[in-house]
């Protein structure tokens, strides 16, 4: 096969074409004034040439192979239309994690789309520029991918009618919406920090890998591909989050304190918001794949611990609390899971008592903690359902000023008791949910004391009215339908009917 | 401590003769069978090299189709136009 092929250029020949003598130095404006951002963070920069993307990939190659991802996507969504792909799920209550994902994380693409637009204008080196203009263009594909694959759904189940109005006002949306506002709002070097390193590189194996593999075990062909599609993005984005890491640390040993507190912050940032695809993990896929304590395991000990030695060299530690975020892999799921249960009348999805066989599932998975401190409690809310009294939580709750994740993680060491920090600010008092968000807080206090929480905001009148029905019309709920338990929901009553169509049948 | 290098790819007709090329040309590397994927772990090192996908296709194969087929990876990348490597420093 030697004569097959004359390439006019070899692939580091191409991508150094196309990414370099690109730009110029400004000579009318002083390049400080065209760039403004670039260096308020404390990033020092010698050469921004030395900045390799080692997938070389070019604009003419990038657009050849997004083309061909988007034919294969785009047939596949229609024919889960046509063919009525959603009957083939194992169970309607496996929609409500779709129902997450649309609400929580579609919206954050689109967020990521518009972080990297910004970032993909204010480095004044070419090969970042280039490399953050293509993900900015991806985080679009998809945002709007995810859409119109479970536009699908949104024709017979509740809870997906409004997902990016619901975003920016849903209590619980705030978690992943304040994620990427925070993001968006550093400087270009933090934002990449947060988003390619922390939450691509070290933390997004976990939300998209086994949660598209759930998909595909529980009959979602729509989700699975768009899923995967996305996630042969990711793939490069990975390789952006550690090219950008190495990059600031071969720059300059002045760099290092700032990157390994970026990373503290961001990996503790990125374990709060996880706590939403642990749950949907270990409790909303009716067939599980792994659970998040697996997935943890492959994905962060495994498979982070790996990269955290490579950057050993460069005087870089594993993030500050990864022990604590181990050990919370036995009990965040569960809890949040108990969180959504004492909520579910203000969410716009269904919660629900595993049945006998998934509980055996969690027990097995969870020998160490699901029956000495989760199985009781289950089970004991499972009884009071059954006896009439389905316990709703009708106060709301005290949320962390950071995360924003209601303040009902536990301590590690002590499930029985409540995590709770504070901060004084300026005469006030601030709580958070954990040491890893106190520490964020304390940094940078001007900052989240600015937090939107959302439980605030309803005390103080900003969200439809003083009565919990009055906030969920103004989150434009369909009450009745897109609230409340699984049991009983126009949803379960929709898919009964189904299958016993399909037995008659 | 272990330092595995990861590829995942789908589990499907593109993907395959890569996934067979890479167990081809790393004989240490395990193969995880998950729903709609496969991970492939190896220590250490893992390449995919061209000419073993190419022979096993039956047709020219550029590299860069990888990124029709990759879910993830952990490790370094070295891409050439003639191989795709992940790899740690040892």
């Amino acid at each position: 096969m030697a004569e097959k092929r004359k390439k006019k250029l070899g692939i580091k020949q191409r991508y150094s074409m196309l990414t370099r003598g690109l730009s110029w130095e400004t000579t009318y404006q002083d390049m400080d004034k065209v760039f403004p951002y670039d260096k308020f963070e404390g990033i020092h920069i010698h050469d921004w040439e030395a900045w390799e993307d080692p997938f070389r990939l070019t604009m003419d190659a990038y657009w050849k192979f997004q083309s061909e991802k988007e034919k294969k996507l785009y047939a596949v969504i229609d024919s889960f239309a046509q063919n009525n792909g959603h009957l083939g799920i194992t169970d309607a209550r496996y929609v409500n994690a779709i129902k997450l994902f649309l609400t929580g994380i579609s919206p954050a693409e689109y967020q990521a789309a518009r972080g990297f637009t910004h970032v993909g204008r204010q480095f004044r080196g070419v090969g970042p520029r280039v490399a953050c203009q293509m993900q900015a263009i991806d985080e679009l594909r998809h945002a709007q991918t995810q859409i119109h694959s479970m536009s699908h759904y949104n024709k017979y189940f509740d809870g997906l009618h409004s997902g990016p109005y619901m975003h920016d006002r849903v209590w619980y949306l705030s978690v992943p919406k304040s994620f990427f506002d925070d993001a968006r709002t550093a400087g270009p070097f933090e934002f990449l920090t947060s988003i390619s390193f922390a939450f691509e590189y070290v933390l997004t194996n976990l939300l998209f890998v086994p949660f598209m593999s759930g998909a595909a075990f529980n009959g979602d062909m729509a989700t699975v591909t768009f899923g995967f599609s996305a996630q042969s993005d990711e793939a490069r984005h990975m390789t952006l989050g550690l090219a950008v890491i190495k990059f600031m640390l071969e720059q300059d040993e002045r760099n290092i304190p700032i990157v390994q507190r970026w990373m503290d912050k961001w990996f503790w940032r990125g374990t709060r918001l996880l706590t939403l695809v642990a749950m949907m993990m270990d409790y909303m896929l009716p067939k599980r794949v792994m659970s998040w304590r697996e997935a943890w395991d492959i994905y962060f000990t495994e498979a982070g611990g790996a990269l955290f030695k490579d950057l050993e060299r460069y005087g870089i530690r594993p993030p500050k609390y990864a022990d604590i975020a181990t050990k919370e892999a036995e009990h965040l799921s569960h809890q949040a899971w108990h969180i959504f249960y004492n909520y579910t009348h203000a969410a716009a999805f269904h919660t629900w008592v595993p049945e006998k066989e998934e509980l055996d599932w969690l027990s097995e998975k969870y020998p160490n903690t699901f029956d000495k401190y989760y199985r009781p409690r289950l089970e004991y809310l499972d009884k009071e359902e059954k006896a009439g009294r389905r316990f709703y939580n009708d106060t709301l709750p005290m949320l962390c000023q950071v995360c924003q994740i209601p303040m009902g993680y536990t301590e590690m060491d002590d499930p029985t008791t409540i995590s709770f920090q504070s901060s004084e600010y300026k005469g006030d008092k601030y709580h958070t949910c954990s040491l890893g968000c106190k520490d964020i807080f304390d940094y940078e206090p001007e900052k989240y004391v600015q937090a939107w929480l959302p439980v605030h905001q309803i005390y103080q009148g900003n969200c439809g009215g003083p009565e919990i029905e009055d906030v969920l019309k103004w989150y434009n709920f369909n009450l009745g339908a897109d609230n409340l338990d699984y049991s009983g929901s126009p949803d379960q009553k929709l898919w009964n009917e189904w299958q016993a169509h399909r037995k008659k049948a | 401590m272990s330092r595995k290098v990861s590829i995942t790819l789908q589990n499907n007709d593109d993907a395959r003769p890569i996934i067979e090329a890479i167990e081809k040309d790393n004989p240490d590397s395990t193969v995880n069978i998950y729903p709609a994927m496969v991970k492939i772990d190896c220590e250490g090192r893992l390449i995919v090299k061209q000419e073993t996908v190419e022979a096993l296709l039956g047709r020219e194969w550029d590299v860069q189709e990888l990124h029709l087929s990759i879910v993830s990876m952990a490790g370094n990348v070295d891409e050439e136009d003639e191989y795709f490597e992940l790899s740690w420093n040892l």
